[in-house]
């Protein structure tokens, strides 16, 4: 062991999925007995970097090596890592809603002889390192009956059952309240100091990073930009302010990406007012709290946030309400009132949402380009329900034309096509509704850098015939390029409007994390 | 030689399952020393099989969704009892009674499609109700009897044939149905027409097209068979009123499954729910669609099978899903929903029709028949998958 107080070093790690780069030489050291914090944009590589250390991308498939507790490491599934004493919490709770705090603690790993279980060992046990998280309730509560912030309690006993000497910790606090986040931090120290055990913190709570952690790595792009360590005064104050770590996130040149633009911006064409939606999951939280919000004919109006901040949702749940519960609020289109509560309602009003996540809710990736491009609006190409093949081959050669979809035929399966093509067929088919109104949800993500600047071009034309286009991206780069104003979103709520001219990633991370 | 391979690879499911039928038909016509291929037996098979494939055009919408339908075996007992109180005890109009029993198939279809699409109940757990449900009302209707005998005119829908207005053709011993002869020609011209047609489009749009000596041969096969069955029909009495029924059926369901908005709807919800209905597609009321049309055409099959008995028994209709089911994988559908097609079904459901017919004329006994439908159920399906997955390792 070269250097005793390293606990985990990981060194020139580069995963490649295809077409893109998700890791880059990127190198990680955790110190034993340290809180580190990994932080990034969107994208920025750290949940792969964490399924890399995990197993969950086995060995082999990255380039690079991982020595944990100075030994290297292979593994090839989380059965392994945990073996090791790596467990990861992930983002999404992994507990079986039905059954009690003690099974889940033991999942996998029943306390039993012979295959049957010892429920008196369990029970004693689960109280053992429930204690130890500071968890008093009943061992035999099933765990739906308990909040979010107490399951997070449990995933975090469940691994000190597993004996974990390193915990990895993604956006563990993103779902909890305040007071819950605070007792959560407070146990992953309790922890350092009195158990040894280390934890890596992902997190966007810049404020929660630089109140409980000893350092910080940056990553952006796939690639390590910076480990800072942190200082900390008797006072508490620390020597390193959340605008250092935001300089080191968004600290990217923005080149020549972005195509100009420079039609002229009409009149308000479509306008959310007060709009508030109840979480499905959880109805006493707002996903979306009073938003308010206009686009102008001819104009890319940005929608910035974090994931979860409610963008997604709110244009879900104004297009048709495909998402949410209790929606209150108007939608206007040049000023008057539309009723767009359902998908065809809304598609009849001219508004058309292009949804993140192309393979789910995108195309129907077993038929082909041509199906794809017409299915969301037939009657245009059919006489008495019978559709007109002549004119729908003519429709679907025509839009691969205008929008440089590279597809052999358009007979050609939309699951073969690259994601770039993926995506231009998504657009085709939205822009074969004739939509005045275009909500483009993350369009360019997944897709490489010369598809990225034909969907820029595209949107640019679209804008100059005067549609108005809400566009949603994590790329702050993007938001910032494209748009000629942005809304920056945080916890379902509009937190500033800014002019594109004066925008600056840092100034939109700052609203997007002081709210 | 090799752009041969690579279309039959391409298309290796659908040529596949119509050579297996072929090769089954060939190797029964051996074996049972040209039994198989007598009129009376082709007509037989196409009478044996008609309420299944009938079902199976039903039951191809509901695969295309990924699901299926249970209820359709005991459906066609309840329809049947129906049909026996009405036409049997109480000396109904049978057109009044076949109408109405047409309606009630709607009804039913109606209330399993309310559960399914509207209350989202899974369909396997609503149709598994549907068939312990109709099949004890159809029992309870019947009180356990046995209703016989239908009125003639009822009878006629599987025992009838065509008219021939032309007064028939007799040439030495041999007496030929002129009508047939004509409809089956006309059948083939037409085809032929759409064949050629369809080829011409794909030239214009530079799709693959199938090499002219291949194409040629294709649709020369295809003609020469209809010609050889319509002769073989011609030369006994005719084509069936039932066989009439049947290719007015899938002729019309294949028309709108591959044609319409209606088809495509289906075949985007079977492909992807999520992405079909942020398309603007009605998916729950598609949904509801299918199962109500799935009851009536087990209506019409019930009217059918009870037609062929001559009588309305409790037992009707059991396994018939089994069959309809097993039709429509064996003939290219996917369990995973969005893929099939309705002629497959129909290529599927006469392959195990032939198999049980041929198996029955050699003397292979029926538990040993079950048994080998299984098999064939099972292969046709891993078949599939396997295919499938080494393209996709390709892609």
């Amino acid at each position: 062991m070269p250097n005793n107080s390293i606990l985990l070093s990981m060194k020139h790690i580069t995963k490649a999925f295809p077409g893109v780069k998700a890791l880059d030489d990127v190198s990680l050291d955790v110190k034993e007995r340290k809180i580190h914090a990994l932080v990034g944009e969107n994208g920025a590589g750290k949940s792969t970097l964490m399924k890399v250390l995990s197993g969950v991308y086995p060995h082999g498939t990255y380039d690079g090596d991982i020595f944990f507790e100075g030994k290297r490491c292979t593994f090839s599934s989380i059965r392994q890592s945990e073996q090791a004493g790596i467990v990861i919490i992930h983002q999404e709770l992994a507990l079986s809603p039905y059954l009690s705090i003690a099974e889940n603690m033991f999942i996998g790993d029943e306390r039993a002889k012979f295959n049957i279980i010892n429920w008196d060992k369990t029970r004693e046990e689960a109280m053992k390192y429930m204690e130890r998280v500071g968890l008093h309730e009943n061992p035999n509560l099933p765990v739906n009956r308990l909040g979010v912030g107490k399951q997070q309690m449990v995933e975090i006993a469940k691994a000190l059952a597993k004996h974990a000497k390193l915990l990895i910790l993604d956006e563990p606090t993103s779902a909890l309240n305040e007071k819950d986040s605070a007792h959560l931090l407070e146990i992953l120290k309790e922890l350092r100091d009195k158990s040894n055990i280390a934890s890596v913190l992902i997190s966007h709570k810049l404020n929660e990073v630089a109140a409980v952690a000893d350092s910080i790595t940056i990553l952006r792009d796939g690639k390590t930009i910076e480990t800072l360590d942190v200082v900390r005064s008797k006072q508490g104050t620390v020597s390193i302010s959340e605008e250092r770590i935001i300089k080191g996130m968004v600290g990217r040149e923005i080149t020549e990406m972005f195509p100009k633009r420079n039609n002229p911006i009409g009149d308000i064409l479509f306008e959310i007012k007060d709009w508030s939606v109840q979480n499905p999951d959880n109805p006493e939280q707002k996903k979306l709290d009073g938003v308010n919000i206009n686009v102008r004919a001819g104009e890319v109006v940005g929608l910035a946030g974090l994931v979860g901040a409610g963008r997604t949702e709110l244009a879900m749940s104004v297009f048709g309400r495909a998402y949410g519960e209790v929606i209150t609020g108007k939608t206007l289109i040049e000023g008057l009132e539309v009723d767009i509560s359902t998908i065809p309602k809304a598609i009849a009003q001219g508004v058309a949402y292009v949804p993140e996540d192309r393979k789910e809710l995108g195309l129907v990736m077993i038929q082909n380009v041509k199906e794809n491009t017409t299915i969301a609006k037939l009657k245009k190409i059919a006489k008495l329900s019978v559709i007109n093949e002549h004119d729908e081959n003519i429709v679907a050669e025509d839009f691969c034309k205008r929008l440089n979809t590279k597809t052999p035929t358009i007979l050609q399966m939309a699951g073969n096509l690259s994601g770039g093509n993926q995506q231009k067929v998504v657009l085709s088919k939205w822009l074969f509704t004739d939509p005045r109104v275009l909500i483009l949800d993350e369009p360019t993500r997944g897709i490489d850098v010369g598809a990225k600047h034909e969907i820029y071009t595209i949107i640019n034309s679209l804008a100059a015939q005067g549609m108005a286009c809400l566009l949603i991206s994590s790329e702050m780069s993007e938001i910032i390029g494209m748009s000629d104003r942005i809304y920056v979103m945080s916890e379902g709520k509009i937190t500033a409007e800014l002019p594109s001219k004066i925008a600056t990633q840092e100034e939109i991370m700052r609203n997007i994390l002081n709210n | 030689m090799s752009g041969l391979i690579a279309i039959l690879k391409k298309n290796v499911r659908q040529y596949m399952m119509v050579l297996a039928l072929v090769v089954a038909m060939v190797a029964f016509g051996l074996l049972t020393d040209g039994i198989f291929f007598r009129p009376v037996n082709l007509t037989n098979l196409v009478l044996q099989n008609s309420y299944v494939l009938i079902l199976a055009v039903g039951m191809l919408l509901c695969t295309l969704t990924g699901n299926v339908d249970l209820s359709v075996g005991s459906v066609v007992c309840f329809i049947g009892a129906l049909c026996g109180v009405m036409m049997v005890d109480l000396q109904w109009n049978p057109y009044v009674a076949m109408l109405i029993a047409l309606l009630v198939g709607a009804l039913v279809g109606m209330w399993q499609g309310f559960w399914i699409a509207f209350v989202n109940v899974p369909p396997f757990i609503a149709t598994l109700a549907g068939m312990l449900v109709f099949r004890g009302l159809g029992q309870v209707i019947m009180k356990g009897q046995t209703k016989a005998p239908f009125p003639r005119e009822f009878q006629l829908i599987s025992s009838g044939y065509i008219p021939d207005p032309f007064g028939g053709l007799t040439i030495g011993k041999i007496h030929l149905h002129l009508f047939t002869l004509l409809i089956g020609f006309l059948i083939v011209v037409l085809i032929v027409f759409s064949e050629v047609q369809k080829r011409k489009k794909q030239k214009q749009y530079d799709f693959d097209l199938l090499p002219a000596g291949i194409w040629l041969a294709k649709v020369v096969f295809i003609a020469t068979i209809l010609v050889a069955f319509t002769v073989v029909f011609a030369i006994y009495k005719g084509f069936p009123n039932i066989l009439i029924l049947l290719g007015v059926l899938v002729i019309a369901y294949q028309f709108v499954a591959s044609k319409t908005i209606q088809g495509r709807h289906i075949y985007a919800l079977g492909g992807n729910r999520k992405a079909a209905e942020l398309s603007g597609i009605k998916v729950k009321w598609v949904m509801f669609w299918i199962y109500t049309n799935m009851a009536v055409l087990a209506a019409v099959a019930a009217m059918v099978f009870t037609a062929r008995l001559n009588s309305a028994t409790p037992k009707a209709g059991q396994n018939f899903e089994m069959d309809a089911i097993a039709a429509c994988y064996v003939g290219g559908s996917a369990v995973s929903g969005g893929i099939g097609t309705i002629i497959g079904a129909v290529v599927g459901g006469l392959f195990i029709g032939v198999l049980n017919n041929g198996m029955s004329i050699i003397g292979i006994s029926t538990d040993w028949q079950q048994a080998i439908k299984g098999f064939v159920l099972l292969s046709a399906v891993a078949f599939d998958l396997y295919s499938k997955s080494r393209s996709s390792k390709i892609a």
